[in-house]
C-alpha cells in the first residue's frame, strides 16, 4: 500500500517498530508528535489527554529499547504504539467521563481488562477519546464535551458513538484507537471517517471495565488505518477473562499471523479465493441507499468476483425488524445499567443529602444531569420492561432477535462472508438529523443485525462519494471467524486502496 | 383465637449464606475471626464490583449454588437443572447498582416441604421455592438524612418461600425453628438472628370459614424483617387481632407492608401496595444460566450431613430419648453436638444391635438436664451453649455422680449454678461445698436409730398403720444431715427398721 502519509503518525506498526530499531525514530518522539497534534486539533476527538502518563510509558519503552537493542515484538506486539481509548472504558487514575456531565470528574479505581492487556503489550495511552454520551448515538453530537468533527470535512459529523476514536486515527493523532460497538458504534464512524473499524464476535474481548450500555450487545474493538494493525490489537485483547462471565472460553485469536493469508497473490500462502463464498443479502439492496454508496459496494463485490470468489444471493427475511428489536432490547438493558448513576457513591452530586427535601428531590438533582438522548432511551427502556408491557415489548423483541440470528445461521451454511453497505449514506452535516431521533436510528439498519446475532463484523474503506466523503464496506463473518474476516479484508485493502 | 376466622400465613425467610466471599465478587462475606461484616469499619469491605462502579460485572460464586442446592435437597425440593439470575430493578441508596441480582422466573429449587410438630400434632408445610440473591447495603436513618454502609452489599442470601399453609403463631414458630435448625445443621447459615443472618417476612391474612371452603383468600399484609421467633409469634398474634377487628367493624384489610415494633408489641404500616414497586424483572445479561447436571447434584446429596430429622430418629432409637427430648436437643446444632460429646465422655457405647442399657440410662438424665435446667440458664442469658462455661465434661461428671448416688439432684443443681459462673471442675465444687450425699447405709444407721429412739410415739403410730409418717422420719434425718442424706435410701432403711419387731 502506498504510504501517502509521511508523518510517522500514519505509519504501520511494522514500520514503526523497524524505525525504532533503526533508531530513525524513538518511542518518545512518536508520542510527543501525537500529543502535539492532538493539542492543536480542532476536531474535538479527545476529552482527556494523558500527557504525563503517555510520556512516562513512552520513556519506559525507550529505556527498554536502549537496553535490549530490539523491539520485543512477541512479548509486546504494541511496543511504543500510541493509542486512544474511548472514554467509555475505565482507566485507573485517569478521568473517565463517558461524555456525560454525570461523570465529569469521575476517576475510576480500576482499569478495563482490554486496556490493561494493551498496556501490558506496550501500548502508550495518548488519551481518552470523545463519544456520544454513554455510547448512545450515531453522530457523536450527543457529547457533553462538544461534538466530534469529521477529520477531513469540517462541519460534517464523524459518526458515532465512537466518533472521537475514528477521527483520531484518521487524523493521525494516534496509530490505533479503541471503540465500542452496540448497534454499529465502531463500524459507522469508521465508514464515515474512512478508517478500518472492527467489532469482534460477542464474547471475544472482555467487557470488564466497559461502562455498560446494552450488556448483551456491547463489544470493544479497534480502529486503525490498516487491517493488519487492527489484527494485532484484537489478538492482544482477546481471550477469556474470569471477571467477565460472558467472555468466551476460546483461545486468543491469531489474526496477526493469518491476516496475510489472502493477500499474497504471488501465492506463498495463498488461501484459495475459489473456496470463498460471499453472500449478498437481497433485502439490503432496496431503496434508501445513496447511489454513490451502492456503486462503491457493487464495485467491491465485482473485485471479489474477479478474484474468483463465488457470489451467492442470500435472504435475511427478519432484517426489517432488526432496528425495532434493537431499540427495544438495547434501551431496556440500558435503563437498568444506568440505574447505578445516582450520585450516592461516585459521580456528580449537585445536591447534598441534607439539602434535599426527600429522596425524590435528591435523585432528581443527579438524574437530570443526563443528556436528552440518554434520558430518551432510559424512559423507553423502562417502559418496555414495565409490568403490563414487558411481554409485548421486551420479551417479544428477544424472541424476534433469535429469528434475526437464525437468518444468519442459515445464511452461513451457504456462505463464508456477507457483504453490505455499512450505512445507507455517507457522513451528514452536523445538526442535520439531530431533531429527528428516528431518522438518526435508521443509520444503523445495516450494522445492527450483527450485534443482535453476536457476529464479527467490520467496516473497510472502499471508496469516496462525489463530495469526497469516505464510504465503508460492511463485512460480516460467522461466529469467531475473525482470522478469516481480517485476512479477506486485508487482501482487498492492499489492492484497492 | 377467633372461631369464625381462619388465619392464613406464608413465611419468607432470608438466610445469609456462610460462604467465604460475597456472591458476585471476592470480598469476604464474613471476617476471618468470625465477626460479621456489619461490625467492621464502615464501608471498608467493598470493591468496585459490590459498590456498583461503572463497567464492573458480577461473577457467580459456585459455593452459593452449592449451598442453595443443599438447602433444596434437605427440604425435598426439585432442583432445576437450569436456572437463571434476574435483575430486580428499584432505586434505593443502599442498592449500589440500582438493581438487585436475584432469581425470578426460574429459581434454583421448587416444590419442597418441611414437617413440623406442634401441640396439635404433625403437619407438613410446603415450600414454594428457594432462590439465590445478593444482600443490599445497610441504611441507617439519622435526623434529616440517612447514611449507607455497603459492607454487607453482595453478601449471598437464599430466600426460602413457604406456601400459605401456616395457620397459627405456634405453627409459624415451629416452622421457623425447624428451618433454622436445618440450615444451621447443614452449615450453610450461621443462624444468628441478632446479626441478621436469618430474617423473616410474614405474609398474613384472615378469612371466614365460608371463604376458606370456597378457596378464597383474604387481603394480606406483609410484616417485614422480624428477627426473632418470639417476635414472629407475637407479631402474628397482634396482626390477627388487628385484621379481625378491622373486618368486624366493617372495615377492609389493606394490602400493605408493615413492620413489627417489639417494644409496643404492635405492627405499623410502612407503605401501602398502591405505591408498590414494579421491579421490571428480566434475566441478567451479564450472567450465564446456571446449569447443573444430575451427577453433581447427587454428589451434593451424598455429602449432606445428617439432617435434623435423621438425628432425631437416631437419638430416639439409639439412646431411647423421648420425642420431646430429641426434638429439643436437635433444635440447636450446638446443643446436639454438646449432647453427643457428653455421651462420648461417658464412654458408654451403643453396642451391637441396640444401645447397652446403661447407655440409655445415662442418656435420659443428660437429656433432662440439657432440656431443663441448662436450657433455662441459656435462655436467661440469651446465649448458645458453646458460649457458656459449661463443658460436656461437666455434665458427664454431674450425671455420673448422681447415678452413683454421690450427689442428690438438689445438690447437683447447686453445683451447676456454681460451675455456670466459674467453670470449675465438678469434683472441686462438690468437695469445697461439702455436697457429697451420704449414701452408705452404715453411715445413716446411727441417725436412723437416733431418730427412732427420739420419737417413740410416732414409731407406734406408724406400726399401727399410719404409714405416711415415713416422710416425717425421713424429713427429720434430712434436716439433721443438712440435706446430705440420700432420701431414697432413707426411705428404704426406715421401712426396714420400722418393720422389725425390735427397734
Amino acid at each position: 500500500m502506498a504510504n501517502l502519509m509521511s508523518s510517522p503518525r500514519f505509519w504501520s506498526i511494522h514500520d514503526l517498530h523497524q524505525a525504532f530499531e533503526k533508531k530513525s525514530l524513538s518511542p518518545v518522539e512518536l508520542t510527543q508528535e501525537c500529543l502535539k497534534e492532538a493539542k492543536k486539533s480542532q476536531l474535538g476527538a479527545f476529552i482527556t489527554l494523558c500527557e504525563k502518563k503517555a510520556l512516562k510509558q513512552a520513556q519506559a519503552a525507550q529505556s527498554r529499547l536502549s537496553k535490549d537493542g530490539r523491539v520485543p515484538r512477541e512479548e509486546m506486539p504494541l511496543f511504543g504504539i500510541p493509542i486512544g481509548i474511548k472514554d467509555l472504558l475505565t482507566t485507573d487514575g485517569v478521568r473517565t467521563t463517558c461524555a456525560s456531565k454525570m461523570l465529569e470528574n469521575y476517576v475510576p479505581p480500576y482499569t478495563a481488562t482490554a486496556v490493561q492487556r494493551l498496556e501490558a503489550a506496550g501500548a502508550v495511552i495518548v488519551g481518552k477519546t470523545n463519544l456520544d454520551e454513554f455510547g448512545m448515538g450515531s453522530s457523536n453530537e450527543n457529547s457533553a464535551f462538544g461534538p466530534v468533527s469529521h477529520p477531513t470535512h469540517p462541519g460534517w459529523v464523524a459518526g458515532g458513538s465512537s466518533g472521537g476514536s475514528a477521527a483520531a486515527v484518521r487524523a493521525g493523532l494516534c496509530t490505533l484507537a479503541l471503540g465500542t460497538d452496540t448497534g454499529g458504534s465502531i463500524r459507522l464512524p469508521a465508514s464515515y471517517c474512512g478508517v478500518v473499524g472492527i467489532k469482534p464476535t460477542y464474547g471475544r474481548i472482555s467487557r470488564y471495565g466497559l461502562v455498560a450500555y446494552a450488556s448483551s450487545l456491547d463489544q470493544i474493538g479497534p480502529f486503525a488505518q490498516r487491517v493488519e494493525d487492527a489484527a494485532i490489537a484484537i489478538d492482544v485483547m482477546s481471550g477469556r477473562d474470569p471477571l467477565d462471565s460472558t467472555s468466551s472460553n476460546r483461545p486468543k485469536t491469531h489474526c496477526a499471523s493469518s491476516v496475510f493469508n489472502f493477500a499474497n497473490s504471488t501465492g506463498s500462502t495463498a488461501s484459495d479465493w475459489s473456496k470463498v463464498r460471499i453472500g449478498i443479502p437481497k433485502e439490503y439492496f432496496v431503496g434508501g441507499l445513496a447511489p454513490d454508496v451502492e456503486k462503491a459496494i457493487q464495485g467491491a463485490i465485482a473485485w471479489f468476483t474477479k478474484k474468483g470468489a463465488k457470489i451467492v444471493s442470500v435472504s435475511l427475511p427478519h432484517t426489517q425488524y432488526a432496528v425495532s428489536v434493537y431499540y427495544v432490547v438495547a434501551v431496556s438493558e440500558a435503563s437498568s445499567n444506568l440505574a447505578r448513576f445516582d450520585g450516592v457513591r461516585f459521580g456528580a452530586r449537585p445536591m447534598e443529602a441534607e439539602q434535599a427535601s426527600d429522596l425524590t428531590a435528591y435523585y432528581k438533582s443527579t438524574r437530570s444531569l443526563f443528556g436528552a438522548e440518554v434520558k430518551r432511551r432510559i424512559i423507553l427502556g423502562t417502559f418496555a420492561l414495565s409490568s403490563g408491557y414487558q411481554d409485548a415489548f421486551y420479551k417479544r423483541a428477544r424472541q424476534v432477535r433469535r429469528k434475526v440470528k437464525e437468518d444468519f445461521d442459515q445464511a452461513f451454511q451457504k456462505v463464508d462472508l456477507i457483504i453490505s453497505p455499512v450505512s445507507p449514506s455517507t457522513a451528514f452535516k452536523m445538526g442535520e438529523k439531530k431533531n429527528d431521533p428516528l431518522k438518526m436510528y435508521l443509520n444503523d439498519v445495516y450494522t445492527i443485525p450483527a450485534n443482535l446475532s453476536g457476529l464479527p463484523a467490520m467496516s473497510l474503506p472502499c471508496g469516496k462519494d462525489h463530495e469526497g466523503l469516505p464510504i465503508g464496506m460492511h463485512l460480516i463473518a460467522a461466529p469467531f471467524q475473525e482470522e478469516f474476516l481480517l485476512s479477506v479484508a486485508r487482501a482487498f485493502q492492499v489492492e484497492m486502496t | 383465637m377467633y372461631r369464625e376466622f381462619e388465619t392464613v400465613i406464608g413465611l419468607e425467610v432470608h438466610c445469609q449464606l456462610a460462604t467465604q466471599t460475597k456472591i458476585f465478587c471476592g470480598c469476604p462475606s464474613k471476617m476471618s475471626d468470625g465477626r460479621s461484616v456489619a461490625h467492621i469499619e464502615v464501608n471498608s469491605n467493598t470493591c468496585p464490583i459490590c459498590a456498583g462502579h461503572p463497567g464492573t460485572l458480577p461473577v457467580m460464586n459456585e459455593k452459593v449454588v452449592q449451598y442453595a442446592v443443599m438447602a433444596g435437597l434437605a427440604t425435598h425440593c426439585q432442583i432445576r437443572p437450569e436456572s437463571i439470575l434476574a435483575r430486580k430493578n428499584y432505586f434505593y441508596p443502599d442498592l449500589p447498582k440500582g438493581y438487585q441480582i436475584s432469581q425470578y422466573e426460574q429459581p434454583i429449587c421448587e416444590s419442597g416441604w418441611l414437617d413440623i410438630r406442634t401441640s396439635q400434632g404433625e403437619k407438613r408445610i410446603r415450600i414454594h421455592r428457594i432462590h439465590m440473591e445478593e444482600d443490599a447495603g445497610k441504611s441507617i436513618h439519622r435526623s434529616g438524612f440517612s447514611v449507607v454502609n455497603l459492607n454487607r452489599a453482595g453478601v449471598p442470601l437464599i430466600e426460602i418461600v413457604s406456601e400459605p399453609d401456616i395457620r397459627s403463631p405456634e405453627e409459624a414458630g415451629a416452622y421457623l425453628r425447624s428451618l433454622h435448625g436445618l440450615v444451621t445443621h447443614l452449615g450453610i447459615c450461621d443462624g444468628n438472628m441478632e446479626e441478621g443472618n436469618f430474617r423473616c417476612d410474614v405474609n398474613i391474612s384472615v378469612r371466614t370459614l365460608d371463604e376458606a371452603k370456597a378457596g378464597r383468600f383474604g387481603t394480606r399484609a406483609e410484616i417485614k424483617n422480624v428477627n426473632s421467633f418470639r417476635f414472629v409469634e407475637k407479631a402474628i398474634e397482634y396482626e390477627i387481632h388487628r385484621q379481625v377487628g378491622l373486618i368486624r367493624s366493617g372495615g377492609k384489610v389493606v394490602q400493605e407492608t408493615r413492620s413489627y415494633d417489639s417494644a409496643k408489641n404492635v405492627t405499623l404500616s410502612l407503605r401501602t401496595k398502591e405505591e408498590a414497586q414494579d421491579y421490571r424483572y428480566f434475566p441478567d445479561p451479564d450472567l450465564i444460566p446456571i446449569q447443573l447436571n444430575s451427577q453433581w447434584i447427587e454428589q451434593i446429596r451424598s455429602a449432606l450431613p445428617e439432617l435434623p430429622e435423621q438425628l432425631k430418629n437416631r437419638l430416639m432409637s439409639d439412646w431411647g430419648l423421648s420425642l420431646y427430648d430429641a426434638d429439643a436437643i436437635i433444635s440447636s446444632k450446638a446443643l446436639f453436638q454438646f449432647f453427643e460429646k457428653v455421651m462420648q465422655q461417658s464412654g458408654l457405647q451403643i453396642t451391637g444391635a441396640g444401645p447397652g442399657e446403661s447407655g440409655r440410662e445415662f442418656a435420659k438424665p443428660v437429656a433432662n438436664w440439657l432440656t431443663g435446667e441448662v436450657s433455662r440458664l441459656l435462655n436467661e442469658e440469651g446465649i448458645e451453649i458453646d458460649q457458656s462455661n459449661l463443658t460436656p465434661e461437666h455434665l458427664a461428671d454431674l450425671v455420673t455422680l448422681i447415678q452413683k448416688q454421690i450427689l442428690s439432684s438438689t445438690g447437683a443443681k447447686q453445683v451447676l449454678s456454681i460451675i455456670w459462673k466459674t467453670g470449675e471442675q465438678v469434683e472441686t465444687v462438690v468437695e469445697r461445698e461439702g455436697l457429697k450425699q451420704v449414701s452408705e447405709a452404715g453411715a445413716l444407721s446411727e441417725l436412723i436409730s437416733k431418730t427412732l429412739a427420739a420419737f417413740p410415739n410416732q414409731v407406734s403410730e406408724y406400726r399401727a398403720g399410719k404409714e405416711k409418717l415415713l416422710g416425717f422420719f425421713v424429713g427429720k434425718v434430712m434436716k439433721e444431715s443438712g440435706g446430705k442424706a440420700n432420701p431414697a435410701l432413707l426411705n428404704e432403711l426406715f421401712k426396714k427398721a420400722l418393720s422389725e419387731e425390735n427397734s
